[in-house]
């Protein structure tokens, strides 16, 4: 689809030393805890030291009163800003919430007052002599205890935070299930993750005169924490500019402002003076919004040939108090199967409330699916008696079953992760490994070999509405150098190499001579930043366009002033060449000096200058697929495991910078060993954190990574440029791979729950014929004895009581929220009741539709069509009670979705 | 609150203060000696990113008090490459082996590496690694630092 390059490629595909590392190997960086302003003053943070409660009192007399404190600062303080809180998908957030507590805390370490002081160590100190009174209330920290215990948010029916799929049977799905030769259930559960990127959440924050606030934030991409920040503060005549030079890693934390850096903004605005807050590790490791916790039992069918029939999920997230978006994580069920052939899928879904910190994404947020679907299989292989290799030959989606669209909707085209598996099997000796490991488990050592295939989501845009195309600005300047101002922004990814790669092989020019900004949301135009494996896909497309463009006007300005036509002339070496004639060669700056300062000299009409850009949006979806095997050896003797091996077979497509592909595929495999074997944010009953620092949050060390081997396939996309991504796809594919390796060598045993992380201990107990360590019962449990605290009975939910007449108080104006998997839409519907019959219209931003439905009881059905974003059927169950009315939509592949409104 | 004044040589350069008996090394070079490229990951001493050189020996500057450094020669990861620009040779490596990705972590573990090269010593790979052990990265899964390792023990002939 792509016209020729210009010239050869020179770049692209190459192990380009980076550009970044010049400054960050010497110190010269610019993180945002280097900057330092004239009359900075330092926040720090009251937190709550309880789980769940209620303020009675906040005493700041005796810190407002110490030396060289400026301001405590609470929520009544910032509440005249009138900020919106909201998601990711730039929505207000599904419940009520404030920068700072307003009158309830809700998780250990909710920032309850903000103490502003002359440098960070007085503002600990004052911090420490805010007095806050609560009345403690027993807390809601489990999964379980979401389920069964008191509603985290008094403003809510139940702790659900979002709910999808299917909550009734499905009886044709479970005949399948019931009916199958051989039923593989798996219930797996995965810890609770830290991100930790290596720097801290920060902001450095400050009001240029009355208009312009400028913001120095460790983001993950500084157009949308503008966007983000203009859309909360909503302030008319504010504009917001938004900086990040160097972010030392996300995955997933930094996103967008939460409550800490919006109160540490406030501040600045309050006092007219420039405030930082620099986020510590305790902070970041209990109180910064958190990932994962996650339950799953996932149940698959299969023929007599190991063949896949059917398989349903039951899965729930806990979304803690605040998440950044309530979720039940839509992604896992459309990317569950989809890598495999399966004729039935159906799923249920529900995000949980709890009193811990909210959720926030992490690198590849919906791979539980992967975790799931291949240590099922592998279990499935076990007990179906047969390889684990070749359940997956059988099931795997080859070139031969594409096109094709999987269950959930999901259309397959160029995905090859039956070609990963194979080339990786060419790679691993599976049968020498077998040998290997039976004359080890003869000497009593147990050797593990485990498998895992995948595709991965990458690059998406236009689906949902924050994730759009990413821009490139390109110029060459009258010096002849080249700058590109890019959307895309690396906190570590190396974009400022990548990008200029993409550039300099179109415009012919050495890659020193290209240099991209990306750190300004001042500068350039609208990315969403780092996530979803987006920036090599569409920064790449976005730069070879661009490249194109301005290699094109290059091209007609010398061909106007060499006398040459446009095919003739070539761009390489900083140099524009005529074929045929190399006596006429000119260098870029030559060209660039005419072209800006001597518009005589331009063919007529056209602009002066050297500029070009280019919104690049690419195909809706494109996959990577990998395939990567592990070699363990598991000490009977400590339940200790050893990584012998780790190779990653992986079709990312054209690689920009192997080295910057390879780098990603470690950074997420190291993220996956952390995830297995060590890391755990776990919390006790009450609530509070056991994780508080690195000694007790154990991220891989250097002795915990084995060398990675790599092979790549490299099969082009459709993408422009080819490329696909491949930021997340190590730490998706990387459980699994190391799961199953464990209960390969752990099989003489017995079976590995899939109870994350697998320490020492737990494997221990699999060695010894010991039970699995059973998680503690809910305080709200029955069964639960002696609770600490005495709970609140729970509140019974708000459709208790119907009225008889109920059809009187329906007609009439209701507002009314949907929870989509795309953030919350709030719609407007009409109702008209005669009998049992209802008419009706639905306003949202996209206009409006009649309906027709039924009434019984206090029970309002209907359904209606619609085409966006695909064609499906909705159907609304809603029920009235007083002024209040809830219930769900179903909404087709996307699943169920609550409805909560209101009386207009 | 104590108040104290200390000098001590910082790549070369001489700096004076007046500074709170509490106040960490690492707050101390980088607000009032301007060396930002010591960063701070934990102030619990696991990370290792702070780590600089104090009379020679690597030294996490978030578990030492300015005052501690009264009178000492320090070198940051800002001192290691020569005048013209030069790379140290630890910082070669790293480059060549695309050693680091965010660069958070990054000054530590050049320092820790350098600190084991003072006076020409010649660390093998084992040294070097085991070195490591005090350092945290998030982001390369340390594929890149022992390819510098290993660089840099080829480069030396101590393998
Ligand atoms: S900041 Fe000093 S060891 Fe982490
Ligand atoms: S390069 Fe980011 S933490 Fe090491």
């Amino acid at each position: 689809m792509s016209a020729p390059p210009i010239s050869a490629q020179r770049f692209i595909g190459q192990r380009v030393p980076r550009k970044e590392d010049g400054r960050l190997l010497t110190g010269r960086g610019s993180f945002v805890d280097d900057i330092i302003l004239p009359g900075m003053l330092h926040a720090a943070f009251v937190r709550s030291p309880i789980a769940r409660g209620t303020i009675r009192s906040i005493d700041t007399d005796v810190a407002r009163a110490q030396p060289g404190v400026h301001a405590v600062l609470t929520q009544a303080d910032l509440a005249p800003f009138g900020v919106t809180m909201l998601s990711f998908f730039l929505g207000p957030v599904e419940v009520a919430m404030t920068p700072l507590a307003d009158g309830r805390v809700a998780y250990v370490g909710h920032p309850v007052a903000l103490v502003i002081a002359d440098d960070r160590y007085l503002a600990e100190d004052a911090a420490s002599l805010v007095v806050v009174d609560y009345a403690e209330e027993a807390a809601v920290v489990t999964l379980d205890d979401a389920r069964l215990g008191p509603r985290v948010h008094p403003d809510t029916d139940d702790n659900v935070a979002a709910l999808m799929g299917e909550e009734e049977a499905d009886a044709a799905l479970e005949a399948l299930l019931a009916g199958a030769p051989h039923l593989v259930s798996q219930s797996i559960r995965h810890q609770r993750i830290a991100q930790s990127p290596m720097e801290t959440r920060g902001v450095v924050a400050s009001l240029q005169g009355e208009s312009e606030l400028l913001v120095h934030i460790t983001c993950a991409g500084p157009q949308l924490v503008a966007r983000w920040l203009t859309l909360a503060l909503d302030r008319p005549g504010l504009s917001v500019r938004v900086v990040a030079k160097d972010v030392g890693g996300s995955f997933g934390l930094k996103n967008h402002p939460w409550m800490e850096e919006v109160s540490a903004i406030l501040a600045a605005m309050l006092l007219r003076r420039p405030v930082k807050w620099i986020e510590d590790r305790i902070e970041n490791l209990t109180a910064a919004n958190q990932a994962r916790e996650q339950e799953m039992t996932l149940r698959a069918a299969f023929d007599t040939n190991g063949r896949l029939i059917a398989s349903h999920a039951d899965y729930a997230l806990n979304n803690g108090a605040y998440p950044m978006g309530a979720d039940a994580n839509i992604a896992v069920h459309m990317f569950l199967w989809a890598a495999y052939n399966i004729p039935a899928y159906s799923f249920v879904s529900r995000g949980w409330y709890s009193n811990t910190p909210g959720l926030a994404a992490y690198r590849g947020p919906w791979a539980i699916e992967t975790l799931a679907r291949e240590t099922l299989l592998d279990r499935a292989a076990r007990q179906i008696g047969i390889d684990p290799v070749e359940i997956r030959r059988r099931n795997l989606c080859t070139a031969a079953d594409q096109p094709s669209v999987t269950p959930l909707g999901i259309p397959r085209e160029d995905i090859t992760p039956a070609q990963c598996l194979e080339k990786l099997l060419e790679v691993v000796d599976v049968p020498a490994f077998r040998a290997e490991q039976a004359a080890a488990r003869a000497q009593g050592r147990y050797l593990g070999l485990g498998l895992a295939a995948y595709i991965e989501p990458t690059g998406a845009a236009g689906s949902i509405a924050v994730m759009t195309g990413e821009l490139a600005q390109l110029r060459i300047e009258p010096t002849g150098r080249v700058v590109a101002v890019m959307s895309v922004h690396s906190q570590g990814h190396g974009t400022q190499t990548t990008m200029a790669q993409c550039i300099a092989d179109q415009l012919g020019v050495p890659i020193e001579d290209v240099t991209i900004f990306d750190g300004d949301s001042s500068r350039g135009g609208f990315g969403p930043g780092a996530g979803g494996s987006r920036q090599g896909v569409i920064g790449g497309g976005a730069a070879i366009r661009a490249g194109r463009l301005l290699a094109d006007k290059v091209k007609a300005v010398a061909a106007h002033l060499l006398n040459a036509s446009p095919e003739a002339i070539s761009l390489s070496d900083g140099m524009v060449h005529v074929a045929g004639a190399p006596e006429m060669r000119r260098t870029l700056r030559e060209i660039a000096e005419i072209a800006y300062g001597e518009p005589g000299r331009l063919p007529p009409g056209m602009e002066t200058g050297l500029e070009a850009q280019y919104r690049y949006d690419p195909p809706p979806m494109t996959f990577t697929s990998a395939a990567h095997a592990c070699i363990v050896e598991v000490d009977a003797d400590t339940g200790f495991v050893g990584i012998r091996r780790w190779v990653s077979s992986e079709d990312c497509g054209v690689m920009i910078n192997p080295a910057v592909v390879e780098g990603q595929i470690a950074g997420g495999l190291a993220q996956a060993i952390g995830s297995v074997l060590l890391e755990d944010a776990a919390r006790d009953a009450q609530g509070n954190p056991t994780a508080a620092t690195f000694k007790d949050y154990a991220l891989p060390t250097i002795f915990d990574v084995p060398d990675f081997e790599y092979v790549h396939a490299d099969t082009p996309s459709q993408a422009e440029g080819g490329f696909r991504g491949v930021g997340e796809g190590g730490c998706i594919i990387g459980p699994p791979t190391l799961v199953n390796a464990i209960a390969d060598a752990l099989a003489p045993f017995g079976e590995v729950p899939v109870d994350l992380p697998l320490t020492p201990a737990k494997l221990m107990t699999v060695i010894e014929g010991q039970p699995w360590p059973e998680r503690p019962v809910s305080r709200f449990h029955p069964d639960h004895r002696a609770p600490e605290v005495d709970a609140p009975a729970p509140v019974a939910p708000a459709v208790a009581a119907v009225a008889p007449a109920i059809a009187v108080g329906i007609d009439g104006a209701w507002k009314l929220v949907l929870a989509t998997p795309m953030g919350p839409q709030p719609m407007v519907a009409h109702f008209q009741v005669a009998g049992d019959r209802v008419t009706g219209r639905l306003e949202a931003d996209q206009g409006s539709q009649e309906f027709t439905g039924t009434l019984s009881g206090d029970q309002v059905r209907w359904e209606m069509k619609v085409t966006k974003p695909m064609a499906i059927t909705l159907k609304y169950e809603l029920t009235f009670a007083g002024s209040s009315v809830s219930g769900k939509c179903k909404m087709g592949l996307f699943g169920t979705a609550k409805v909560r409104g209101e009386r207009a | 609150m104590s108040e104290h004044r200390i000098s001590m040589t910082v790549n070369g350069q001489q700096h004076r203060g007046l500074v709170d008996g509490r106040l960490m090394l690492s707050d101390w070079l980088r607000e009032a000696a301007g060396y930002t490229g010591v960063h701070v990951g934990c102030e619990q001493g696991v990370c290792g990113a702070c780590t600089v050189i104090v009379d020679g020996r690597a030294v996490r500057s978030c578990l030492m008090l300015a005052v501690q450094a009264d009178g000492c020669s320090l070198t940051t990861v800002e001192g290691l490459a020569a005048a013209d620009g030069t790379l140290h040779p630890v910082q070669q490596a790293l480059k060549d082996n695309h050693g680091l990705q965010c660069g958070f972590c990054t000054p530590g573990i050049v320092m820790t590496l350098a600190a084991l090269r003072a006076d020409g010593a010649r660390p093998d790979e084992a040294a070097m690694t085991e070195a490591m052990s005090g350092h945290l990265c998030r982001c390369t899964g340390y594929q890149g630092i022992r390819r510098a390792i290993r660089q840099l023990a080829a480069e030396d002939g101590t393998p």
